[in-house]
């Protein structure tokens, strides 16, 4: 099978350890369609920035380190890679000719419930799925990223349909995305998927303001503070008693 | 069997001064986990306070406590020195008390003066007069015998760090002999040696006879420093507290004796997990007593000192000692050299709080027990005070009983030593190439006068070739250099105690080292990738470059410019190669400048690579800050393109990072059900 579809590149980090278990070999994707207000990558929104490669062409690096990758494994991430599935898919088929773990870093936004089977290719080909939901409410989601939250949500109970691995993240912002009956309500979706190894709650950091300033636009979260590892800890413990819950309502 | 050696398995070393077949016969290799460890004690816990109040003495009084300006040290020099005797499991300093730092003139007198001189002391006048007058210094010998080049290349920075005028250090004395056979066995073995030396006096014979005899004369002194302790250290260790306490004043007196830029101390801990098994076993000694004996073992480690001035310690950010110990490991038989004694020193760090000293040294295979790999990780997340180094590359050369001197020195315990050879400045030598051996700074002639450059930009191919030259010339004076320390160390500031803890026939291996690699492999990737155009100053001196367009950067995983950098390493060493070394050393190179590079960055002038005069080079091996994208595994694989074969005593790779960037913890797995 000819793997011939260009992928357009922002960046590659050769040693990933938060992108999936072990130490990953993560290929930042470039374009994204969302606007998320605490995006730390805003260098990645344009669809026509970034270099093109080819499938082989990043196989081949990765390969070139593969000792390091023996417990880890190839992620992409972005930008919104679901953006490129076709280049996606040319990836993961050589991925897993290798025998390489796979994992793909997205939003969900680009899923359609009533186009499902669209990913079922490269899902397919894909070991796990890191799916960031960013906001249960979905007024709020669609204040915080342009988008209502549907499609992601409807994406999360399809991975759960057909058994596909999942890590769950959600990015705690101070006033955003930190209301406890959001989070408990967040957990209890969560609860009724039955696809979650893992639950990744990650603290809001100002570490993405600098790039805004770089690139000359304003940033939206000015002046909002970084979330202390207590807050940070305080909102998991709050979705996990939501999985909790919706976990003891299923066998009531 | 000798009583002290009771229950341990038979073997040559019996028979012969063996202690790695000592070891591979008796020690017990451990896979589980560091639930066995103990606390420190009440008396570990006082101790350390009274260390900490003298520590925060010493900062207040700006470095140093207090020096000797009167006593020459030596094995037997002082009477005993402690922190609280009646606490201390394992006892020694280098002088009547501790924090107190030894005049050590043998080196040269003039350090020994600068340094006291420095911290506010003044060495007694009749001693500096006896070591200007009547006793010459290793570092009197070394300048009678340089050559007006030499100096120039000294002074200008070409050739940077050399040992020639304080001690050489990097000689690791195979201190576990003293505590296995006891020092009367090591004498009757060095006379024995003494015995049968060839019997026609040619100079390097009698040079032979009269080093036994200073080696069997600092044994007897050894003895001495025992008995000044109260201990009888004649005979072998009878369990593990003698044995820690005799490996100790081995120790001891080599540190009493030298000042060396690096004073390791060798693989020790499983050696001693061996005693510290069988007194368990016999109920001789509790978990709890062992590992406060390694406490304060490990606490005496720390409180190595030596007089150094602040421009040593500036050149080395800090007050270093490279106490280095190598822990951990695989057999040649497949067996890890992983025993609880591994997991005890490292436990130190806990129990003691952290520290640079000693400088902890994990020998890393990838075939280490699991439960040890974690427990190293973990103490390293909790103390940042591991150093990792790679025993499945270093045990195919050096077999399974070697060590570590300084912070990379690979060498077998007793059986090879090392001539230290600080640095060449590969980039500056880059920059004499250009400029015909003018320097760049002090704008003297002071390589040879080759055909300068003379274009406005530089042509790879063309710089190449003069490089070549350059280096060719540099590797020359360099090595000859390191003949005449070497040679005046040998005469004036012989290792006669380390040398006694070796065998008679040691291989030696001549250390040369390099600095500004990847200064010199970005240099030339921009003169062959990109436009690199030269400034002049008005008399034609290259004294800047500006560079046009972009280059592959070393540290990127990138072949391109990764070769340059393995090709350079390759050259020099073949340059170094075709010189004469002083008493058959084996050349190798080192590129390893951990701290000193921003020292060398400074007296170096702006290079091709759009690094301006006076900036850093990288520490080691390390690409240069900032040029390296594409993260650390990138980094990391372009450093190890190197070839350790070409560069046999080690390549270094500083690297740091935040723990949050070493992954999750596995809670992200933990309550979902």
């Amino acid at each position: 099978m000819p793997c011939n579809t260009k992928g357009r590149i922002h960046s590659i980090e050769t040693f990933g350890t938060v992108d999936g278990p072990g130490i990953r070999f993560v290929v930042f994707t470039q374009g994204c369609p969302m606007r998320c207000l605490y995006c730390h990558n805003p260098d990645t929104w344009d669809k026509n920035a970034g270099t093109e490669m080819m499938p082989d062409e990043i196989l081949s690096l990765y390969l070139k380190n593969k000792a390091f990758y023996r417990n880890g494994g190839l992620t992409v991430s972005g930008g919104e890679p679901l953006l490129q599935k076709d280049f996606l898919e040319d990836l993961f088929f050589l991925a897993k000719q290798h025998g390489i773990h796979t994992a793909l870093d997205t939003s969900g936004i680009l899923f359609q419930k009533d186009n499902k089977h669209v990913y079922d290719t490269l899902l397919n080909r894909t070991d796990l799925i890191l799916l960031d939901i960013k906001h249960i409410n979905d007024m709020a989601h669609q204040k915080l990223c342009g988008f209502s939250n549907e499609s992601v949500l409807a994406f999360a109970k399809y991975l759960s349909d057909i058994k596909k691995d999942v890590w769950i993240r959600h990015v705690v912002v101070p006033g955003l995305t930190d209301n406890p009956s959001d989070l408990f309500a967040l957990g209890q979706f969560v609860g009724t998927l039955k696809n979650v190894c893992a639950l990744d709650v990650l603290p809001y950091h100002t570490m993405g303001a600098e790039k805004y300033k770089k690139i000359g636009i304003c940033y939206p979260l000015e002046g909002i503070p970084a979330l202390t590892a207590d807050a940070c800890q305080q909102a998991k413990k709050e979705i996990i008693r939501g999985i909790h819950a919706a976990h003891n309502s299923n066998s009531k | 069997m000798d009583a002290a050696w009771r229950n341990f398995k038979s073997g040559i070393w019996e028979k012969e001064i063996d202690v790695r077949d000592f070891i591979q016969r008796n020690y017990t290799p451990y896979y589980g986990d560091e639930q066995f460890l103990q606390e420190a004690t009440q008396d570990t816990k006082d101790l350390w306070a009274q260390v900490m109040d003298l520590s925060k003495k010493e900062m207040e009084a700006g470095g140093v406590l207090d020096m000797d300006t009167k006593i020459i040290s030596g094995i037997t020099s002082h009477g005993p020195g402690y922190l609280d005797k009646s606490k201390e499991k394992i006892v020694g300093f280098q002088t009547d008390k501790p924090f107190k730092r030894a005049l050590q003139p043998y080196g040269g007198i003039r350090m020994a003066e600068k340094a006291c001189a420095e911290n506010g002391y003044k060495v007694d006048p009749e001693i500096s007069e006896f070591f200007t007058v009547h006793r010459k210094t290793h570092n009197a010998g070394v300048f009678d015998a340089y050559t007006p080049e030499m100096r120039a290349c000294r002074s200008n920075h070409i050739i940077t760090g050399l040992p020639d005028a304080y001690g050489r250090g990097r000689i690791i004395g195979d201190y576990r002999r003293v505590a296995l056979y006891g020092v009367d066995a090591l004498i009757a073995d060095k006379e024995k040696q003494k015995a049968t030396t060839r019997i026609i006096m040619y100079s390097d014979v009698i040079r032979e006879r009269e080093e036994l005899s200073e080696q069997i004369r600092a044994l007897q002194e050894l003895k001495k420093l025992g008995e000044i302790y109260g201990y009888d250290i004649s005979g072998p260790a009878k369990n593990v507290q003698e044995a820690i306490q005799w490996l100790y004043f081995g120790y001891l007196a080599a540190i009493k004796e030298q000042n060396g830029a690096a004073m390791s101390l060798g693989r020790t801990s499983t050696f001693l997990d061996i005693y510290a098994e069988r007194d368990l076993k016999e109920g001789l000694f509790t978990e709890t007593q062992i590992q406060e004996m390694v406490d304060h073992f490990i606490m005496k480690l720390r409180l190595v000192k030596f007089a150094r001035t602040p421009e040593y310690n500036a050149l080395f950010s800090g007050d270093p000692t490279w106490v280095t110990e190598s822990i951990g490991g695989i057999g040649i038989d497949g067996r890890p050299l992983v025993t609880k004694m591994s997991f005890r020193y490292l436990h130190t760090l806990h129990n003691l709080g952290t520290a640079p000293e000693p400088n902890l040294t994990i020998l890393w295979s990838t075939r280490l027990p699991e439960a040890f790999k974690r427990f190293c990780a973990k103490t390293s997340i909790e103390s940042s005070s591991i150093q990792y180094e790679n025993d499945d590359l270093m045990r195919v050369t050096h077999g399974d009983d070697y060590a570590i001197a300084c912070c990379v020195s690979s060498m077998r315990i007793g059986k090879e030593m090392q001539f230290f050879g600080a640095r060449a400045n590969l980039a500056k030598c880059l920059l004499y190439a250009i400029n015909g051996g003018v320097d760049e700074v002090s704008k003297k002639q002071v390589g040879p006068k080759f055909r300068p450059i003379t274009s406005e930009y530089l042509d790879y191919d063309d710089v190449m070739e003069k490089y070549k030259d350059m280096m060719q010339w540099l590797a020359r004076v360099y090595v000859n250099t390191l003949n005449i320390i070497h040679y005046m160390h040998d005469k004036y500031c012989y290792e006669r105690l380390q040398m006694a803890l070796h065998d008679k026939k040691v291989r030696r291996w001549f250390a040369t080292g390099i600095a500004g690699l990847s200064v010199v492999a970005d240099s030339l990737s921009a003169i062959k990738y990109a436009k690199v155009k030269t400034i002049r100053d008005e008399n034609g001196i290259v004294v800047d470059y500006e560079v046009e367009g972009d280059f592959p950067r070393y540290g990127n995983d990138d072949d391109r410019v990764d070769q340059i950098a393995r090709d350079i390493v390759h050259i020099f060493m073949n340059y170094v190669k075709g010189n004469h070394t002083y008493r058959g050393g084996i050349p190798t190179t080192s590129i390893l400048t951990i701290t000193s590079n921003v020292v060398y960055g400074k007296n170096t002038g702006s290079t091709p690579d759009g690094r301006k005069a006076g900036e850093p080079f990288a520490p080691g091996a390390n690409p240069m800050h900032g040029r390296d994208k594409k993260g650390a595994v990138a980094s990391l694989s372009s450093v190890s393109k190197l070839s350790f074969s070409d560069a046999q005593d080690g390549i270094s790779n500083t690297f740091t990072v935040v723990p949050g960037a070493l992954g999750k913890n596995d809670d992200i797995f933990d309550n979902l059900q």
